[in-house]
């Protein structure tokens, strides 16, 4: 031990570790555990290994959950699900209330434990992970508390199944729980194979506030006991973790009622302006990249800085590199602790070095690494290309790539230039700069002069290949509650296409033939097929329709990417044209009556007229469908913006050709999307016809397009394809379950919905604008 | 004495390029201020020697209306021995002291009287600390005396009526008045920053003062509502870094008023080691400008010496 003396000349700051006494007690009068299921803890057994990774110690033995351990867990949560979801919401915030409580009283032993786990940062486990769990908890809470008010109508979804990462484990666990407990869902959560150890102390916590068996069910294990979760009788799988595993659960649980919500990867943006506070932007950084050793989903991990500026950036941000202290987790002096697992660290080792090879530089910093654990010299790319794998690639640990950009267009551009869309922080003194570009960025989290700010209050999740749905605040709620469903109206089977001709079911006699076309990018086209489909009323031809393929959604969906002025228009202007839409389908009423009519549909002077209310009530709410301010932070207003998806893919139901279609195009149009729609297969006639009242109306080429031909084919076309942004099917379940699997490519969210009376109250409403939106949240941390 | 090894500050022309376009965002100064301190930590031997450091580096300072020659006499004593020798044994140190008396002008010779060959420097504010709303030849007359008397450091107080009109330049010429007047004494420049108010303007303020000669920027004159904070004091060394990077110049900084417990002492010690280095945590470069802060100091290490925690009457007061 040094002397005062000695400390006086070096005036160094000496090792501070956070003591780990009790939890290493309780670590070894554990030892080995099972699983929590039907609130008792199972025999152990079929045991693995979890380490330390800042020393490579084994803390405990945990169990490999199997199928069965899976199906018995599931089972006391459906056992258990009725009673909690029956209990007075009062009753649920007292135990959330609960275990807000002694989650505090237990703030120091989870974080110790955590950081053994994880080999987080002591200060972070300490300062950021547990304080946003306590929150978590009391604000759901407060959901559990006023649920009946705030959700008229609104139902638990049954037992969810949860499935949470290695890098937030106890976070995760909170942000999982919480919502789906206050909703009165019963919960089996699987904790990360690599650190299940507080998911286990948790359970410890819901046995000893005797929280009623069965509504909280832990089982550890590996990836195969999570696909075990989400092979089981569950009503929801909400997951947090890869895009790769992402997609397995999406093509896993294609075609089943299954609800499900992806948080997945991101290599989010981090832009720096020129005019932007530099120093501020460099600890921005610090508390991005190198925050929890870089392994955030939401890491700031894309520098992009203004070339004006990027020099003084670079050297300042080497010389704070420099002064980040890598080592001991539990230390209270130390910034960046240790990789999570061995096999990360040599996954980053790879990526790094794969970068390298590709012609990026490395610049690392000059840290002593411990000598045994699992370590990381934090650092950043300079010279990566775009194409190179560490620019395009999560690297998952604490390294950046750098690339200047000249203007704020070009910031943008290099922003999206990405698959992923979880985050991004903005750095500019500009205010009108900083609110347009997160306007224009692909996230749905943003942060503008701030970056890894979090609250319960907060919506959190992402877009495009980080997954759908989000948590936290109302929007998370959302997600594990149902209404109920309107009763399904059994559609006519669409029939076999016809191309050939056939001289035994001919057509009416005399008039000037019509040619119903394909309607792309505001013009009338011939199918790519070259090919049309014989459109019947029983035995009589009523017409040909254009045989759409790919190549026509191919070009349906070029025509409305591009355009995209349509989403940056205001709501009142969309309104516009909307009326104008109803105002001219109100001059054709009767002759599309007349055509429906022809085809044999019922009530067809109501569906016109039905078609017409709907336009308005869609211009009616196309300025009203508001975000929201929750009350999150002190002294920062957070946005919570809806956001058109941009190119939605529809299949429209088979029956109430035109109403049907109307429903469905009209919200999604409203709320600033682009639509490329297959109409009703047996009767696309009234879409076609419709095209000319489009055309008439002042809505832009490419808003609205229509591709006739096989619905579940293009459906499927439309599914694998990587710039539809969503999906809306209304169709049978085999197509429906076909676009869920075949979405997986670019993570599309899918609304599967089925036919229904659409001249009910089940046709138009609130849901149709929350599918036709996502959220993003803005942070805006304000001060003077 | 300011340590001799690095030159003093020569200023250079008025070049209000280097922080014209500054803005300084003051959510993430506050942020970055909040956990730097909780992002190091001190225990053991390590706090107790920090503490001891932040006595070497405290401006003893009284500057009160009922100041009287013997007064200062008595804080000189302090001065002289900040720690009772039981505590200085226990620590294993010899020849602690603060690092200078900072009092009034008027209070200068008692209390180089006072300090006779200590070897502590005797600082003086002037221009009429602490408003500065004195004619300006007033205000170098002042500071002129004060060096008469004997003060080796000037701590003057900035027009803020210039900086909150912007009127830069203006304050550049005051300022190198100033620098003129001081001599060989060492220039500190207090800018009031509770009274400047914004980061941003603490920002051009500091980059004014140090183009125009200062020695030390210096947060306030502990008379304002609002005095040291560590989002100024963060802003202040950031100005400090860049004037630095431009002209190789090292400046020396002196947070005053507010900094009251041995926790405020380390916190604004890691602040000073985060953004600078060591090297700015010696006297040279670095000075509290404090008075009830040291009696805290004094029980927390006689707390480290002897286990027990003290009593304020069973220390010498300053």
């Amino acid at each position: 031990m040094p002397t005062v003396s000695d400390i006086l000349d070096s005036l160094d700051y000496g090792p501070a570790p956070e003591g780990t006494v009790e939890v290493r007690g309780w670590l070894a009068a554990r030892g080995r555990f099972g699983h929590f299921i039907g609130g008792a803890f199972t025999a152990p057994v079929g045991l693995f290994d979890t380490l330390n990774p800042a020393t490579g110690e084994v803390l405990a033995q945990v169990t490999q959950g199997t199928p069965a351990d899976v199906a018995a867990a599931v089972a006391a949560a459906r056992v258990a699900q009725p009673g909690w979801a029956a209990l007075p919401g009062h009753e649920r915030a007292e135990w959330l209330y609960a275990l807000a409580r002694q989650v505090q009283k237990r703030e120091r032993f989870l974080a110790v434990l955590e950081v053994l786990d994880t080999g987080k940062p002591i200060r972070e486990a300490r300062d950021i992970d547990l304080p946003l769990v306590v929150r978590h908890f009391y604000h759901h809470a407060g959901w559990a508390e006023v649920l009946a008010d705030q959700f008229p109508g609104a139902a638990p979804l049954g037992v969810c199944g949860q499935i949470i990462p290695w890098n937030f484990p106890l976070l995760m666990l909170a942000w999982k729980l919480a919502p789906a407990l206050a909703a009165g869902n019963t919960v089996v959560l699987k904790p990360a194979e690599w650190t299940p150890l507080t998911a286990l102390a948790f359970a410890e916590i819901c046995a000893e506030i005797r929280l009623p068996a069965g509504v909280v069910n832990i089982v550890t294990g590996d990836g195969a006991t999570g696909a075990a979760l989400v092979a089981a009788e569950v009503d929801k799988i909400a997951f947090t973790g890869s895009s790769e595993v992402g997609r397995e659960i999406r093509r896993a649980t294609a075609g089943t009622a299954k609800r499900l919500t992806l948080e997945l990867g991101g290599k989010s943006p981090f832009i720096v302006f020129a005019d932007a506070d530099l120093e501020a932007a460099i600890e921005g950084v610090v508390d991005g990249i190198w925050f929890n050793q870089g392994q955030v989903c939401c890491a700031g991990s894309r520098l992009l800085v203004a070339e004006a500026v990027a020099d003084a950036f670079t050297e300042r941000l080497r010389a704070r590199m420099a002064r980040l202290r890598v080592g001991d987790p539990l230390d209270k002096g130390t910034d960046i602790g240790a990789i999570i697992h061995p096999d990360h660290l040599a996954r980053i080792g790879a990526l790094v070095a794969e970068g390298q090879a590709a012609g990026a530089e490395l610049v690392q910093a000059p840290a002593q690494l411990p000598a045994r654990g699992c370590y990381c010299a934090p650092g950043f790319f300079t010279g990566a290309a775009p194409a190179n794998p560490v620019s395009q690639r999560e690297i998952f640990g604490p390294i950046a790539t750098l690339t200047t950009f000249r203007t704020p267009d070009e910031a943008v551009q290099l922003a999206n230039a990405s698959c992923y869309g979880l985050a991004a922080s903005i750095w500019s003194e500009n205010l009108a700069l900083a609110l347009d570009i997160a306007a224009r960025v692909k996230a749905g989290v943003v942060w503008v002069n701030s970056v890894n700010v979090f609250d319960a209050g907060a919506p959190f999740g992402g877009m495009r290949d980080s997954g759908f749905g989000r948590e936290g605040g109302r929007a998370g709620m959302l997600e594990y509650l149902a209404w109920p469903a309107p009763a399904a109206v059994a559609e006519p089977e669409p029939a076999a296409l016809v191309a050939a001709p056939d001289p035994t079911h001919p057509g009416a006699a005399g008039g000037i033939d019509r040619t119903a076309k394909l309607y792309i990018g505001g013009a009338q086209k011939r199918p790519d097929s070259g090919q049309s489909y014989a459109v019947r009323a029983g035995d009589r031809l009523l017409g040909l329709a254009p045989w759409g393929s790919r190549k026509d959604i191919r070009n349906a969906v070029e025509a409305a990417q591009k355009a995209s002025g349509w989403a940056a228009m205001a709501g009142h202007a969309r309104a516009q044209v909307l009326y104008f839409i109803a105002e001219n389908l109100s001059a054709r009423a009767a002759e599309f009556a007349a055509r429906l009519a022809e085809a044999g549909q019922p009530d067809a002077q109501a569906e016109v007229q039905a078609t017409i209310r709907r336009a308005f009530y869609y211009a009616a709410l196309a300025d009203k469908h508001d975000g929201r301010i929750p009350a999150t932070r002190a002294r920062h207003l957070t946005l919570v913006q809806p956001e058109p998806h941009g190119v939605i893919g529809i299949a429209c139901p088979n029956a109430a050709p035109l109403l049907g279609l109307a429903s469905l195009i009209l919200p999604a149009i409203a709320m600033g999307n682009r639509v490329v729609a297959i109409p009703a297969q047996d009767m696309p006639f009234a879409a076609t016809d419709l095209a000319q009242v489009f055309d008439c109306s002042d809505l832009p080429g490419g808003v609205v397009n229509l591709v006739t031909g096989p619905r579940d084919d293009l459906v499927a076309v439309m599914a694998c394809h990587d710039d539809v942004n969503a999906l809306w099917v209304c169709g049978t379940k085999a197509g429906a379950a076909r676009a869920q699997a075949d979405s997986a490519g670019n993570l599309k969210p899918v609304w599967v919905m089925t036919n229904r009376d659409w001249q009910g109250a089940s046709g138009q409403g609130q849901a149709f604008l929350d599918h036709a939106v996502r959220l993003k949240t803005i942070w805006l941390p304000f001060g003077a | 004495m300011p340590d001799p090894a690095h030159a003093r500050n020569a200023g250079v022309p008025f070049a209000p390029d280097w922080f014209a376009r500054i803005t300084v965002n003051t959510p993430a100064a506050e942020r970055r201020a909040d956990t730097l301190v909780a992002r190091r930590s001190l225990k053991g031997p390590w706090q107790a020697a920090w503490l001891v450091n932040a006595l070497r580096c405290m401006d003893l300072t009284t500057l009160a209306g009922d100041d009287t020659p013997d007064r200062v006499a008595r804080l000189c004593a302090k001065a002289r021995a900040p720690l009772a020798p039981h505590i200085l044994a226990g620590l294993g140190l010899t020849g602690v002291t603060t690092g200078a008396v900072c009092v009034y002008p008027t209070m200068v010779a008692p209390a180089v009287r006072a300090l006779d060959r200590s070897g502590i420097p005797v600082a003086s504010v002037a221009t009429g600390f602490p408003a500065g709303l004195m004619p300006l030849p007033l205000r170098l007359a002042e500071i002129r005396y004060a060096v008469d008397q004997g003060a080796a450091e000037i701590d003057i107080v900035i027009s803020r009526a210039l900086a909150l009109r912007g009127e830069w330049a203006g304050l550049y010429d005051e300022l190198c008045a100033m620098r003129e007047a001081c001599g060989p004494a060492h220039m500190k420049a207090i800018l009031a920053t509770g009274e400047l108010q914004t980061l941003t303007n603490v920002y051009r303020a500091s980059m004014v003062a140090m183009q125009a000669g200062a020695d030390f920027i210096k947060t306030s004159t502990g008379k304002e509502p609002v005095n040291a904070t560590l989002p100024v004091s963060l802003v202040m060394l950031r100005a400090l870094r860049d004037y630095g990077a431009r002209t190789g110049a090292r400046i020396g900084f002196k947070p005053a008023g507010g900094l009251r417990t041995a926790r405020d002492a380390l916190n604004w010690q890691v602040l000073m080691h985060e953004e600078m280095g060591p090297d700015w945590l010696r006297p040279d470069l670095f000075r509290i400008g404090a008075s009830s802060l040291l009696s805290d100091i004094e029980r927390q290490l006689e707390h480290h010496v002897t286990g027990r925690y003290a009593s304020a009457a069973r220390q010498a007061l300053a």
